[in-house]
């Protein structure tokens, strides 16, 4: 027989811990506080990228874009001298159709994994993403191709092949939660919590690790490395805080998710934003976002990032007492 | 930015209350059922009046059964070659008056009516017939006081003293039978109850009688006891509580009353039919009235079509509810509806085996597909021409084996087939087959749900006859669109909080 009660405690249990489901997500907060029209900016990285040059938000170096069927073979000419490069769909999501490519020893392209890549087969990716395969409803899209990051040695023993990449909810102008997202043998090298990529919660106050999760269930060890997750602490923390903050300004969404990578010789950069940030952020926490979502709901927003940090620091250890 | 939905809960009532009130009016004023079996009890009542003609001009005038609260009439008709027929309405009395310039010979007319069993709102009660005392003289008046006396003795009320002289009548002792010499019993009961200052008639009753054939018109008794009426059989062979009967004439008037013909006789035969209501309500007779313009009032065709078109609305629904308050993922928002559109017409097994064969071979094909360097709109092209290609050929496999099951798998929307050969195989490429199966199964199993809910006979009946309902799924909608609860896989998904 099938019996609610359980499943009632469950939904009073989550909802006294202030965890943020779905629906409350989109209603309360994304349709409230993203304006619709605002969304081409971060659904479009090439418009996020140029809108972030021109508020001196640091981002990877864009080597080329590609619009035209007839211009991909030009871009081996603007790749000729790099160690790598990335290619990614402006209106790509969750993650796909990007390709990471590497010069190997004896000057081939080859893929993170080691697999060799051929010229055609480069040249088939971009048409694919031209066609708009990666983008939502299959509108024609155009390719973007980026200069490679090189991961911060710090993260060395956190990670397995691909970047990790810091994920901050940033909610009108405050940094609500954080979470750092390292790839591993099972996610082939991705960030994507789904795919199987550890999600690592970070304190907002000190940039520790404060919790680990992999397919949502706690973990306390790097699957592939075997290095202690909590020993975890992300470097130029208040940069990050201070870049993640700026993309509310200089998008004027309201409930973001910023995407940042640390790179080892450029420091924080932008790599993507998101008007419509996943939940897995809250379980890598342990924690759940309502309640600072709305302590900060009724704050005035100062135009100074770091009153901003203040008042999200009062707030933050108010919560916590 | 900011606007809490303050006027969304009085859009939600009002849309309610529009479709409450538009259901209440198809049921309650429209009659029709809640329930697509219900039917209706229908009494088929045919009168056939023989006679013979005096070689003049003939009139025939033929009371009409009267109106009784328990018997709606929905149709009458009549056969009469060469008569002229009008239908004469006086007070109390309907009758139907036929007339011939000539005619010789044997005459037969008929009159056929059919009565609906239910609450007659608009009969009329009877009226209490003037108290008449009889005359009786000498030895007849004794023995009529004697018998009333000893009736009245044993009886409490009026329905009381007419059971008393039914029996009296009926075992008749030597008083009776004096009074019955030169009198029928049921005659001579109305003439001591109206001595008794009781108000009472004899009226013509027909017992409705299954499958009966010539029956006669009984006599019986009516008595008034302040506003109530009772029935009495006087020959004690029925029990007027326990049979169905009808008042056929009830004011003292001759049932039959013929100029210019002899040796009437009436014969009535009848028939007992279980008649679904829905049926009824096609009938070109029940339409009328604007505010039921209904579906009913599009030619069949329309009808049909508009059956299934008032059944997307349902799946849809069941989308939004899986979405928002259960949190299942499908490929294609509305997909599954329109899949399970597809099987109402295919029948869930074929539907379901060609859908997995065509979307299997149609991935297979995909997948040879994404070798050669296509662009994208090419691409699904082909997949269109393959999907096409596969149904012909599955069609006529099955036909060759004497499936003629196979044949339906045409009905499948080509397009959205074709679209998840598509979005399927670029899922497979990117996120494995895993998420194809999970997305996939997601997209049936709510396709699956929703055949099972729309093809419901229930359900069927439902929107199709009362629109009101359209206007209770919108508010459902707009309840679920503003649900900001969890889903139920959430449950499931932030379980490691509630765990320790």
């Amino acid at each position: 027989m099938f019996n609610p009660l359980p499943l009632y405690r469950t939904y009073k249990s989550l909802k006294q811990k202030g965890i943020m489901g779905m629906n409350c997500r989109n209603i309360r907060f994304i349709s409230r506080h993203n304006k619709r029209s605002l969304y081409p900016l971060v659904d479009d990285k090439l418009k996020t990228k140029k809108l972030a040059i021109a508020h001196n938000v640091n981002v990877p170096e864009l080597l080329s874009v590609v619009s035209e069927q007839h211009d991909i073979p030009r871009i081996f000419k603007t790749i000729e001298s790099a160690q790598g490069f990335c290619i990614k769909p402006a209106q790509g999501s969750g993650g796909k159709g990007i390709l990471v490519v590497l010069r190997s020893e004896d000057g081939s392209w080859q893929r993170t994994n080691g697999k060799v890549l051929s010229k055609p087969e480069i040249e088939r990716h971009l048409s694919n993403i031209l066609a708009g395969i990666f983008s939502l409803g299959g509108k024609s899209d155009v390719a973007i191709v980026e200069e490679l990051i090189q991961v911060d040695p710090i993260f060395q023993a956190f990670t397995h092949q691909g970047v990790p990449d810091l994920r901050i909810i940033i909610f009108r102008g405050f940094p609500v939660m954080a979470m750092m997202r390292l790839s591993c043998n099972e996610s082939k090298g991705k960030a994507n919590l789904h795919q199987g990529a550890v999600g690592v919660g970070i304190d907002i106050l000190s940039g520790r690790a404060v919790n680990a999760v992999q397919h949502g269930n706690p973990v306390t060890i790097h699957p592939d490395t075997q290095q202690p997750l909590i020993d975890l602490v992300v470097p130029q923390w208040q940069d990050m805080l201070h870049l993640a903050c700026a993309c509310y300004d200089m998008t004027g969404l309201g409930y973001l998710g910023v995407d940042i990578v640390l790179d080892k010789v450029k420091g924080p950069l932008l790599l993507e934003l998101n008007a419509r940030p996943g939940l897995a952020i809250q379980v890598a926490n342990n924690s759940g976002l309502l309640p600072r979502l709305s302590a900060v709901e009724t704050i005035n927003t100062p135009q100074d990032i770091n009153a901003r940090l203040d008042i999200m620091r009062d707030v933050l250890q108010r919560i916590s007492h | 930015m900011a606007r809490p939905n303050t006027q969304l809960p009085y859009i939600v009532a009002l849309l309610m209350i529009i479709g409450c009130a538009l259901i209440g009016f198809r049921h309650w004023v429209s009659g029709i059922p809640f329930l697509p079996g219900a039917t209706q009890t229908i009494w088929a009542v045919e009168a056939t009046i023989e006679f013979e003609a005096d070689a003049g001009p003939i009139q025939a005038s033929f009371t009409l059964p009267s109106d009784r609260a328990k018997y709606i009439r929905v149709n009458e008709r009549t056969a009469s070659p060469g008569f002229g027929l009008r239908f004469v309405e006086d007070g109390q009395t309907r009758r139907a008056e036929w007339s011939i310039r000539e005619a010789r010979g044997k005459q037969t007319l008929y009159y056929l009516t059919e009565l609906k069993v239910a609450h007659n709102p608009e009969a009329k009660a009877p009226v209490k017939p003037e108290i008449e005392k009889p005359r009786f003289l000498g030895s007849v008046a004794t023995t009529a006081t004697a018998i009333l006396t000893a009736a009245h003795q044993t009886s409490i009320d009026n329905f009381s003293l007419a059971r008393e002289l039914i029996k009296t009548f009926k075992k008749p002792n030597e008083q009776a039978q004096l009074l019955l010499q030169k009198s029928t019993a049921s005659d001579r009961i109305v003439e001591l109850l109206m001595l008794a200052d009781v108000p009472a008639r004899e009226i013509d009753v027909l017992v409705l009688k299954d499958g009966g054939r010539k029956q006669p018109l009984r006599t019986w008794i009516q008595v008034f006891d302040g506003n109530d009426i009772a029935y009495f059989d006087p020959t004690g062979k029925y029990n007027p509580e326990q049979i169905e009967w009808l008042i056929w004439e009830q004011n003292d008037d001759a049932v039959i009353e013929l100029i210019g013909g002899h040796g009437a006789t009436i014969g009535f035969s009848m028939l007992k039919k279980q008649v679904p209501i829905i049926a009824r309500l096609q009938e070109p007779e029940n339409q009328v009235g604007l505010l039921n313009t209904s579906i009913h009032s599009l030619p069949l065709s329309e009808q049909s079509l508009f059956k299934g078109i008032l059944l997307v609305p349902m799946g849809v629904l069941l989308v939004v509810f899986m979405r928002i308050l259960i949190g299942l993922k499908t490929s294609g928002t509305f997909m599954p509806v329109l899949i399970a559109l597809a099987f109402m017409q295919t029948s869930l097994v074929t539907g379901l085996i060609g859908f997995l064969l065509i979307v299997g071979v149609g991935l297979l094909i995909r997948s040879y597909l994404s070798r050669h360097n296509l662009l994208l709109v090419a691409r699904i092209a082909l997949v269109i021409i393959s999907v096409v290609l596969i149904m012909a050929l599955f069609s006529v496999l099955s036909f060759r084996f004497g499936l003629s099951e196979g044949l339906k798998l045409t009905l499948f929307p080509m397009i959205i087939l074709s679209w998840t050969i598509e979005r399927m195989s670029i899922l497979w490429e990117e996120e494995g087959a895993k998420e194809v199966f999970r997305q996939g199964g997601g997209s049936l199993f709510v396709a699956i749900l929703g055949y099972l809910i729309m093809s419901n006979n229930w359900v069927q009946h439902l929107t199709f006859h009362f629109l009101g309902l359209q206007f209770i799924f919108m508010a459902l909608v707009l309840l679920c669109g503003s649900y900001t609860g969890y889903r139920l896989l959430e449950l499931k998904r932030f379980r490691s909080f509630t765990e320790g």
